[in-house]
């Protein structure tokens, strides 16, 4: 049950506020804050029981199951493995800052805390559902509100421009994703969309080349379409540039990775032969993310856009780690979904503290911050560290990882990944911390003030200790995350599986040390 | 003769003369209250058709001699259209200040044109489908032109009377070929020899014709050209009861023609109904992008959901048929919930402008929250109805994809259209949310009946989304019929 609880809180209680009357301000934020705080603190609990080496009947645990649309084969179905475990921790922390940091809404606040509820729900659920349809079904619950709040909450000039171009790009993504699905349903043939039942069918009856042929790529461009896949990229900063910072942070953080999710749990294992067909390719459009969306983030004049698209460049990361298809690789990429979840929460977050503050996140306008706000200002700098893969930082462990599994299977990708992601990152980076946080403070920012309130600097203390835990220890994620990615990736050849099972140690072991030795 | 089983046409016809009846004697103030009374009527018939009438799957009961067939298709049919009626009626009453002639006439016409689509729904005959096709059509043409001081509803009236009488003069033609050649007029005889005429030219002729008469019904490409037009001029129940009753109306017809009386031809014509579906959606989905009266929005919005259901009956599988009547149900509950709040809104705002509807948020949560649901429905968003229709129907394209790879296209057409509703639907949204300009915060009234019928719309979107499972297995057991 604690599974289902964790995601159905937050959808009770964006049913219950809709009964609460509109003056009763506190009342609404005090039941977001709960329902949100609830389902993290139950998602840390099923973390920590979380044993992976406990073997279950399916392979999954803390599952829930009832029927649904039993004519079609549709069940409620939710679990968890090593993979979506992280996932779905990383979301319900998130989906409780978010809930934080809304205090900047002041208008409207029932409808906009209903639908960051929902959008909790949905992201929870997604990451945690097992059926092909009950994971589209929360993944649009989610998106829906994204779309919402970005055309009431937002904020710039393009605000109704970036609503329109967000819903029309992504729900054409996320449509073809559900051609995908449905035509991986009928072509299986087994009559379930259950994914485990589903996958086991597979196993034993893979489909034929042809039909992974063109299943294949409906899915990876879909759920690239959702990731932000370069060239598919263009809607993300104008999107999260108008977005709220709760939306941002949710959308960023937690939503984007349900494209990559649904590639790791549904387009590898069930269609192997397409999959090691395309991941070349992908190998190099990822270089598109890491390098080119790097390359632009340079030139941004608004800081909001530069953390969009470093935010797009990341995706890079996970994606490379895919393209690899063995264990390392795969493990280092949801390792970075979980780490990158907590930073785009902790840089969105940020950010919209400062708009808050300031009205303007364009770069040249601001300086000297950090003398007036040495809390948001240090914590900028921190998540920019962090950005840039400095060591310490769950990121870091979660880079290095990728470029560990990358280094076997594409070298030239790797080489060019490694300088995208050291040195491009590094200079939009600390450029645009030196220009904002550096230098004399002009003359109209002297009024701004620190989150001196405990409450208001909260939620960015707990992102970044998230961070850091995890970037010190993030042996907590991989002995998780690896089992399940082993579990996935066995269609790939028995034989590497087994070797590289004691060289995953191996692998892993300057990762573990090396953090703790600085 | 076993007239017995006519007793739901029985029953409203009573109702309808009643109405008539009524309207003579009582004084014109409480006319307004007739809608009532007959929506309550229709209440009881639908209660006692849901209790006491049952059809075993894939039983047939004849009637009429083989003219009348009552089995789960039609049982279906049935229940949906008194169900959309009722809704109808309770908008009309909200309506009636605008319709200056005399009140009641409009609610027995309403009840006779729905005593059409009963009929319609258990055509089993050529004959029986011409007049009960003649019923709904030559009510509708007065009820599009109810308003007879106002010059739109007059020009929607005549343009119906024009092109409707069009397509029936084909039709009738069509029955006379198709007839002529195979000596049949009955569905179930047809069927038995239709396989003999799959090569004849003149019986395909005349089969194309009564298509084109059905495809005027349910606004299919090309026989679509008058839906925008009548669906803004004509008084907002009438386009309600159009867009569900009608179109529904045209697909049962359309149904029981492609498959119960000439199986045979339609298994041939899977690539005629893919075009004309993927057109369909296109056009209907192009044309709503610039629209700024929301009643012709929803027309053209009416014209790209027949592509939808088109999709349907193109991938030729009883998955499609059962998806089509899923859809409609979530049509019904959407688009009825779109109109009525259309229609409390004209009341107060002058104009069907979609900036008519600025500030919705705030003068009424209500209306505001069926408008932008209704919308996301019919977009096709999780989790309402739309979305699980659209679902069902991608389902059974799909699944013919591989049998020939035209289907593969009309998915991706489809999909297109769906993103480019997405546009228009999001712009009245848009509208209900986040306009600059409001005029007037006046809260709006909202009477008790209404709004129990917005709450049934609510209710019928969500539920339709959220628990597929009884309607899915409704429609299942009801497309047994076709086969």
């Amino acid at each position: 049950m604690t599974l289902t609880l964790i995601l159905a809180i937050p959808l009770a209680a964006a049913l219950a506020l809709a009964f609460v009357p509109r003056n009763y301000r506190v009342v609404m934020r005090a039941v977001a804050l709960l329902a949100t705080f609830m389902s993290a603190v139950l998602a840390i609990k099923m973390f920590l029981q979380f044993n992976a080496a406990l073997p279950g009947p399916s392979g999954f645990k803390f599952e829930n199951q009832a029927a649904w649309v039993e004519a079609l084969g549709i069940g409620y179905h939710v679990g968890v493995d090593g993979i979506n475990v992280g996932l779905v921790l990383m979301g319900a922390i998130v989906a409780f800052a978010a809930a934080c940091v809304s205090w900047e809404i002041r208008e409207r606040e029932k409808e906009f805390y209903i639908l960051l509820l929902v959008m909790a729900g949905g992201v929870l659920g997604a990451f945690a559902s097992l059926d092909l349809f009950l994971f589209y079904f929360f993944h649009e619950l989610a998106l829906v509100p994204t779309f919402l709040m970005i055309g009431l909450w937002g904020r710039g000039p393009q605000k109704n421009y970036a609503t329109f171009q967000i819903t029309l790009y992504l729900s054409l993504g996320a449509l073809i994703a559900l051609v995908g699905l449905i035509a991986l349903y009928v072509q299986a043939g087994a009559g379930t969309f259950d994914i485990p039942k589903l996958t086991e069918h597979l196993r034993q009856n893979p489909l034929s080349i042809s039909a992974q042929g063109f299943i294949f790529p409906l899915l990876l461009f879909g759920f690239g379409i959702l990731v932000s896949l370069w060239p598919f990229h263009t809607w993300a900063p104008l999107g999260y540039g108008s977005a709220p910072s709760a939306t941002a942070m949710l959308h960023a953080g937690v939503l984007k990775k349900f494209g990559l999710y649904g590639l790791i749990r549904i387009a590898l294992p069930m269609m192997p032969d397409a999959a090691q067909r395309w991941m070349p390719v992908v190998a190099w459009l990822c270089l598109g993310n890491l390098v080119y969306c790097g390359w632009v983030a340079m030139r941004q004049k608004d800081f909001n856009w530069v953390v969009s698209y470093s935010s797009v460049a990341h995706m890079g990361f996970v994606f490379l780690g895919l393209a690899t298809l063995n264990l390392i690789g795969v493990t280092g990429a949801v390792l970075v979904m979980v780490a990158h979840g907590f930073l785009a929460a902790l840089a969105f977050g940020l950010n919209g503290y400062l708009y808050q503050q300031t009205g303007t996140l364009e770069i040249n306008q601001l300086g000297g911050l950090l003398r007036k706000m040495p809390f948001i200002g240090g914590a900028l700098m921190m998540a920019a560290f962090a950005g840039c893969g400095l060591p310490g930082f769950a990121n870091f462990a979660g880079e290095v990882t990728v470029f560990f599994g990358a280094w076997t299977a594409y070298r030239t990708v790797t080489i060019f990944a490694c300088w995208g992601a050291l040195i491009i990152g590094a200079v939009y980076m600390l450029r645009a911390i030196r220009a904002m946080l550096q230098g004399p403070l002009p003359q109209k920012w002297s009024h701004v003030a620190d989150a001196v309130n405990p409450w208001r600097r909260f939620p960015f203390v707990l992102l970044l200790a998230c961070l850091i835990a995890f970037g010190f220890f993030p042996r907590l994620l991989t002995d998780k995350i690896t089992p399940g990615v082993a579990e996935v990736l066995r269609p790939y050849s028995a034989i590497s599986t087994a070797e590289s099972r004691p060289t995953m140690r191996a692998a892993l072991a300057p990762v573990l040390s090396k953090p703790n030795a600085q | 003769m076993n007239l017995a089983l006519l007793l739901h046409e029985w029953l409203v016809i009573a109702l309808g003369l009643g109405l008539l009846l009524a309207d003579l004697w009582l004084p014109v103030s409480a006319r307004r209250r007739l809608g009532y009374v007959a929506a309550a009527g229709l209440g009881l018939i639908l209660v006692y058709s849901a209790i006491f009438v049952r059809i075993g799957p894939g039983e047939v009961q004849y009637a009429c001699g083989h003219m009348y067939a009552l089995d789960g298709l039609a049982l279906f049919f049935k229940r949906f259209f008194l169900l959309a009626t009722i809704i109808v009626l309770l908008m009309s009453v909200a309506f009636v200040e605008f319709i200056e002639a005399s009140v009641g006439e409009y609610y027995s016409l309403v009840l006779f044109a729905l005593t059409g689509m009963l009929f319609a729904s258990s055509a089993n005959n050529f004959a029986l489908l011409f007049v009960s096709l003649e019923l709904i059509t030559v009510t509708f043409y007065v009820l599009t032109s109810f308003q007879r001081s106002r010059l739109t509803s007059l020009e929607a009236g005549v343009k119906y009377l024009i092109i409707g009488a069009l397509s029936t003069g084909f039709t009738v033609f069509g029955i006379a070929l198709v007839s002529g050649i195979s000596g049949k007029f009955d569905f179930t005889e047809l069927a038995a020899v239709a396989g003999q005429y799959v090569g004849n030219r003149i019986f395909l002729f005349g089969l194309l014709l009564v298509l084109v008469g059905l495809g005027f019904k349910i606004a299919a490409f090309p026989f679509q050209i008058w839906a925008p037009d009548v669906y803004q001029g004509a008084p907002v129940p009438t386009t309600a009861f159009l867009a569900v009753g009608s179109k529904a109306a045209g697909f049962v017809l359309l149904l029981r023609v492609l498959f119960l009386a000439v199986p045979a031809v339609t298994l041939q014509w899977s690539k005629l109904l893919i075009i004309i579906s993927a057109i369909t959606i296109l056009y209907g989905n192009l044309c709503a992008i610039p629209q700024r009266n929301v009643k012709r929005l929803l027309g053209y919005s009416s014209i790209a959901h027949a592509g939808y259901l088109l999709l349907g009956v193109a991938a030729l599988s009883s998955a499609g048929q059962s998806a089509i009547l899923y859809y409609l149900s979530g049509y019904l509950f959407t688009v009825l919930g779109a109109f009525t709040v259309i229609c409390l809104i004209m009341q107060h705002v002058e104009g069907e402008d979609i900036s008519a509807l600025s500030g919705l948020s705030q003068r009424s949560p209500l209306l505001a929250a069926t408008m932008t649901l209704a919308m996301v429905s019919l977009a096709g968003i999780p989790p309402l109805a739309g979305f699980f229709g659209k679902f069902l129907l991608l389902q059974a394209a799909i699944a013919q994809g591989s049998t020939y790879h035209g289907y593969y296209w009309l998915v991706a057409i489809a999909i297109i259209g769906v993103v480019i509703s997405l546009y228009y639907y999001f712009g009245v949204v848009r509208a209900v949310f986040w306009s600059k300009d409001v005029a007037d915060f006046s809260p709006i009234h909202i009477s008790r009946p209404i709004r129990a019928s917005l709450y049934a719309c609510l209710f019928g979107m969500v539920f339709l989304g959220v628990y597929p499972a009884p309607v899915v297995n409704l429609a299942t057991e009801a497309v047994k019929a076709l086969k």
